[in-house]
């Protein structure tokens, strides 16, 4: 096992296992989300109070929890690259921030589109939405911190420490619904509450929220791995690669 | 700090005046200044602490001295702590006990204003300790000041959230307890945890 990890941290055997891996996810990726977005959009029962408009749903939540688990994942990358040095961790927080920004943006743009008819308003100050616009503020502070370095590892360092010092925000973000001070408290639907849900609303998302992380791991290999060619193109291995390739 | 005394006056200047800006740009009608006064004071506060940040490590970057700090025998962290404490003492502090003057002029009740810079002071603590790790990340790059802000402020939230929360409760007669027990608790986090981002930071500025 810690083998199998300590040749995941070279550049040469990670391109090679994770070019075995990418195709699965990505086909599991494109099963779940097409069957999920099907299902969802044209199966599942319609809510009773909110009729259709309900099935933002399904676009909606799979991005805010990617939107999470993404800067989670990040940080993660980044204290791995600070404590072992390992290149291809921070390659892979690197690639995560502009998608995890992405699925943000994604996660509050769908949220507005939905506020309209179930509570009449594009924008709410509620914890929710604000901590989310936070979430988006801290991505584009890592994504614009690694760029203002000039040396590559200076970046990668700076951004690492800063996506550590910004996890620690993110349950503070999670628990504000319950610290903030305004009155109004729209409802917000809440996933614990899933049992709510009949079954055949909450599986079709259960479907769409794998695919979604299906597509977060399959994009992330790719990227990935087009990062070490970008960095590692003067080593031996790579030149072998692609004199094979030609 | 010291040795450049506007550094030390101008968050309070900009900090009054910004202040004024608001009954002059919004209205004087002292019902609706008492009622956003605690969120106002706040911001202006949170603003004016942050307009300092750049210059905590910039000083000792360009003369050197940050690289013989580094050198020097004892832990980074603890000189990164030091230097933080100096910049509460001479930002967050005043600000604080300068806070309630603008509050009478926000007509402010009577018995908010302990609260007032008690959560300022508090705040202000952690204010300058995630700021300094902001401060550290950007002191190597020749424009830093706007990044600056962009990287800290999502981070200074939830001390702004409980800060002002702090002071309208005290309006309401709630008792402030509890926030002021939060901002207490950011506090004691931060300075237990701040102060090895900062050195983390400082290496990485210096080291490229």
């Amino acid at each position: 096992m810690w083998a199998f990890i300590h040749k995941l941290g070279s550049p040469k055997w990670f391109y090679a296992i994770s070019a075995r891996l990418e195709p699965w996810f990505w086909a599991l990726a494109a099963v779940l989300i097409v069957a999920g977005t099907v299902w969802g959009l044209a199966f599942a029962p319609a809510d009773y109070q909110q009729g259709n408009s309900f099935r933002i749903i399904y676009i909606h939540v799979p991005a805010a929890f990617l939107a999470q688990s993404v800067f989670i994942s990040m940080a993660a990358a980044g204290l791995v690259f600070m404590v072992w040095k390992i290149k291809i961790a921070d390659m892979a927080a690197k690639v995560m921030a502009p998608f995890g920004a992405a699925m943000t943006f994604v996660a509050l743009f769908s949220g507005a589109v939905w506020g309209v008819p179930t509570w009449g308003t594009w924008w709410m100050w509620d914890a929710r939405l604000t901590s989310m616009l936070i979430l988006l503020f801290l991505y584009l502070g890592v994504i614009a911190l690694r760029g203002a370095f000039a040396s590559r590892d200076g970046g990668a360092r700076a951004a690492s420490v800063l996506a550590m010092v910004g996890v620690i925000n993110i349950p503070i973000i999670k628990y504000s619904v319950d610290w903030w001070y305004t009155l109004h408290q729209p409802a917000t639907f809440s996933v614990t509450s899933r049992p709510a849900m009949p079954v055949d609303m909450w599986l079709p998302l259960l479907v769409m929220v794998l695919g979604f992380y299906s597509f977060f791991i399959a994009l992330t290999l790719m990227r990935t791995r087009s990062e070490i060619l970008r960095r590692e193109f003067r080593k031996r291995w790579v030149r072998e690669l692609f004199q094979e390739a030609r | 700090m010291l040795r450049s005394r506007g550094e030390v006056i101008n968050p309070l200047v900009f900090f009054a005046l910004v202040i004024t800006l608001f009954p002059i740009g919004i209205s004087p009608d002292p019902d609706l200044l008492q009622r956003i006064a605690p969120g106002l004071l706040w911001v202006a506060a949170l603003l004016a602490a942050l307009l300092s940040l750049d210059s905590l490590f910039r000083g000792d970057f360009d003369d050197g001295s940050l690289e013989q700090l580094l050198l020097a025998p004892q832990p980074l962290a603890a000189l990164a702590l030091a230097k933080v404490a100096v910049h509460w003492l001479l930002t967050g502090l005043p600000l604080s006990l300068m806070a309630p003057v603008l509050g009478v002029m926000l007509s402010l009740p009577a018995g908010s204003y302990g609260v007032l810079a008690l959560s300022l002071a508090l705040g202000s603590a952690t204010l300058s300790l995630i700021g300094a790790i902001g401060a550290a990340l950007t002191v190597g790059l020749a424009r830093g000041g706007v990044l600056l802000s962009l990287l800290v402020l999502p981070l200074y939230i939830p001390v702004l959230i409980f800060g002002a929360g702090a002071v309208q409760a005290a309006i309401m007669g709630d008792g402030a307890g509890a926030h002021l027990a939060i901002l207490g608790a950011l506090l004691a986090t931060s300075l237990a945890l701040a102060p090895w981002a900062v050195a983390a930071a400082l290496r990485i500025s210096l080291n490229g």
